[in-house]
């Protein structure tokens, strides 16, 4: 039987599970949004292509499965450049499907060409300029592949317009295979360097497990705490590893690092042995790396070989899945009593904790505000965040408990990204209540968003925490450039009340600490979308703080 | 004897497919993490479907190992092999075009004879002369030709393969 090309590419999407889709239709995928139409298959039109490819990754981080997006060709594609990088830092499983000039004029300038695959191959996965219309079947089923194992990562797919156009024999959806001889991703760890890490791990003294975003994608949390139990070993999870150990355990340390909390950096820095899981790392949370955990043993477990021994050397590597690598660990690992060094870890808590002046009169307090809504959604909400000053105050004030109910932008660090992420995220699990937690600024990276949720009626709970300021760099220059507030100052902010108003959402706006929780209630209440406007104390900063270049032991800020 | 002396790089080979973008792929990974590269050579295998590509990089262990690794993580490669500490043939190709006037040609040639070389093209006034071997060879071969006068040089990138029976699979 022979179907046209897009009719193909949406019989196959649906064979792969696919029931919604995010974009914006253009010249060159007019064919593509044709077959869609009465295809059942659920496209979300965004306003911006920015929005679909962050939608597709919220969608994915809170449901586990491949986001899809879609854009033409030129500018549809170059505005998903973003959104692809984003999701490729953070190791987040999208399919982005672009159109493209038709074959013949791929090279010579035609209106809206753009060579999108040569754009993207630097920050995303892998990627396809479709050349052969034989050939759209497989490409499909290959990218849903590579984006969804191993080290998950984005896929783009270029599909030039005649492609879509074209005639192609079919036997109907799924009946392709996938030939990838390059691509073999290693599940199950080396036994040897397991009993290796094992025995390490019943040696020491002062250990500390360190987790990372990787354990939430692997589904690993139960395996990790049942590890953490079993060896009575405290655990800190980076910014993406939040909610994969509960932060109501007694063993539990928070976030580590830059804004981390003063008794994690402390049990990393003076632990024996780091038991990395699923984590990389990163510059902000290593700190000077020459400085970094001086007397600990490293045994790291991830899926990428090429996160290991990157930034620090490592003693124990083990490269696979952290399932099935934890299930074999468990088998090695021995109950030992660490007291002494649970009852150091104990008093650092007692000595640092988290804190912040209750008593300003400037405004509300932003962490007041996170603590309010955790307590108002019972800290089961998925918490979405933009970047900046209010993503570190979610990270540190929400009590964060279950896997992927936090979602955030963690190695590019995108502004913008919460809003949409939050609508894919609102679209991939209907029935939970998801908050957008964002600043003044990243807001209005991708305001317009809020026609999508309007039309769409998909009930997200924005909380704005507003503060008139990019905070985040206005704090660096409060601290370290003689608060010289140089292209911070908000000027010009909208009434985001009247905004949200304008496009038919529920507005509100919060200026006193004593309506926040009856605001949140309101919100929670609300059937549909609520934008809260949350007017903050305006110079508060996120402490405690590691300061650039700085060993993370050495913080500023926040002490009690 | 193994024929690695004079050569103060390091080979990786790699086995790749053969699609469109491969090349890019990879000199777009050697150039965003900044490792150096000093030769490139890239052709079709016996099986049509894939190519190997010849690298000669230089850096320190660590940055040798990060090269392995990334390289091993495109999809489009399928095998990274490499010939650190392994018995391997190498050789580089130069093509040079040296003035020779009827009576400096006797030495050329005579020269190019003692460096296995060929005399591929001969008009009045030049000659261009084949080396194939080593680095330091063919750099020798360049300083010995420097005094005629060399109007251009063109290198081709090295190609290795190991020694014995185990191919680069």
């Amino acid at each position: 039987m022979k179907k046209r090309g897009a009719q193909v590419l949406v019989e196959e999407l649906k064979h792969l599970g696919v029931d919604a889709m995010f974009g914006i239709p253009g010249g060159m995928v007019i064919p593509f949004f044709d077959a869609l139409y009465d295809s059942g298959l659920r496209l979300i039109l965004t306003r911006h292509e920015q929005g679909a490819a962050h939608m597709a990754d919220g969608f994915s981080r809170a449901t586990g499965r491949v986001g899809v997006c879609v854009a033409t060709s030129g500018p549809g594609a170059t505005n998903l450049v973003t959104g692809i990088a984003t999701a490729n830092f953070d190791s987040v499983p999208i399919v982005a499907i672009t159109g493209q000039v038709k074959s013949s004029a791929i090279g010579n300038d035609a209106f809206q060409e753009v060579d999108i695959t040569g754009i993207t191959r630097p920050i995303s996965k892998h990627n396809y300029l479709v050349r052969d219309p034989k050939n759209l079947a497989r490409t499909l089923h290959e990218a849903f592949h590579i984006a969804s194992t191993g080290r998950p990562g984005p896929v783009l797919i270029d599909v030039p317009v005649d492609i879509f156009t074209a005639e192609i024999e079919t036997d109907g959806p799924g009946k392709v295979e996938v030939n990838l001889p390059g691509y073999r991703p290693k599940r199950d760890g080396n036994v040897r360097q397991i009993r290796l890490a094992a025995e390490a791990i019943n040696a020491a003294e002062k250990p500390i497990i360190y987790a990372g975003g990787g354990v939430i994608i692997s589904g690993a949390s139960d395996l990790l705490a049942e590890l953490a139990h079993t060896a009575n070993v405290p655990v800190t999870t980076t910014l993406l590893g939040l909610g994969c150990f509960p932060e109501t355990d007694p063993l539990a340390l928070k976030m580590l690092g830059m804004h981390g909390t003063v008794y994690a950096n402390y049990a990393i820095q003076n632990s024996d042995l780091i038991i990395a899981v699923g984590a990389r790392f990163d510059d902000r949370v290593t700190g000077k790396i020459d400085t970094f955990a001086p007397h600990a043993k490293i045994i790291h477990i991830d899926i990428d070989p090429a996160s290991i021994s990157k930034s620090i050397r490592v003693d124990v590597p083990v490269v696979g899945d952290a399932k099935h690598i934890l299930e074999e660990l468990l088998r090695h690992v021995k109950p030992v009593d660490r007291s002494p060094w649970l009852a150091q870890i104990a008093e650092w808590k007692k000595k640092h904790p988290l804190v912040y002046d209750r008593t300003c009169v400037d405004g509300i307090m932003p962490q007041y505000v996170i603590e309010q809504i955790c307590a108002a959604t019972k800290g089961e909400a998925v918490i979405v965040t933009e970047v900046g000053q209010h993503q570190m105050w979610t990270a540190q004030w929400y009590t964060h408990t279950k896997p992927r109910h936090f979602i955030s932008s963690g190695g590019l660090g995108t502004m913008g990204f919460g809003f949409p992420a939050a609508i894919g995220a609102q679209i991939g699990r209907p029935e939970a209540i998801v908050f957008d937690i964002s600043g003044d600024g990243s807001f209005q990276m991708n305001i317009q968003e809020l026609a999508t949720i309007a039309a769409n009626k998909v009930p997200v709970k924005i909380a704005i925490l507003n503060n008139g300021f990019l905070g985040m760099v206005r704090q660096w220059q409060q601290l370290f450039y003689k608060k010289r507030y140089s292209g911070t100052v908000l000027k010009g902010n909208p009434d985001f009340v009247k905004v949200a108003e304008a496009y038919g959402v529920k507005g509100m706006r919060v200026t006193r600490p004593e309506e926040v929780r009856s605001a949140l209630d309101e919100a929670i209440a609300h059937p549909g979308p609520v934008l809260m406007d949350f007017i903050i104390c305006p110079e508060e900063n996120v402490f405690p703080m590691v300061p650039a270049g700085e060993a993370i032991d050495r913080m500023i800020g926040g002490m009690a | 004897m193994s024929e690695t002396h004079g050569y103060s790089t390091h080979i990786i080979s790699a086995l790749v497919t053969n699609t469109p973008g491969v090349l890019a792929r990879i000199a777009g990974l050697f150039s965003s993490r900044g490792y150096n590269i000093d030769s490139l050579a890239v052709g079709e295998t016996e099986n049509p479907d894939m190519s190997r590509m010849t690298i000669a990089v230089h850096g320190d262990e660590a940055v040798l190992e990060q090269i392995r690794k990334q390289l091993s993580k495109l999809i489009d490669v399928i095998k990274v092999q490499d010939f650190l500490g392994r018995e391997y043939v190498q050789r580089d190709l130069m093509l040079v075009k040296v003035s020779a006037p009827a009576a400096k040609r006797n030495e050329i040639f005579e020269l190019t004879k003692v460096f296995e070389g060929k005399i591929v093209d001969i008009s009045a006034t030049h000659v261009v002369v084949e080396i194939t071997g080593p680095e330091i060879k063919i750099d020798a071969f360049i300083d010995l030709m420097k005094p005629y006068g060399i109007r251009e040089v063109v290198r081709a990138g090295r190609i290795a393969m190991l020694r014995g029976v185990r191919e680069a699979k």
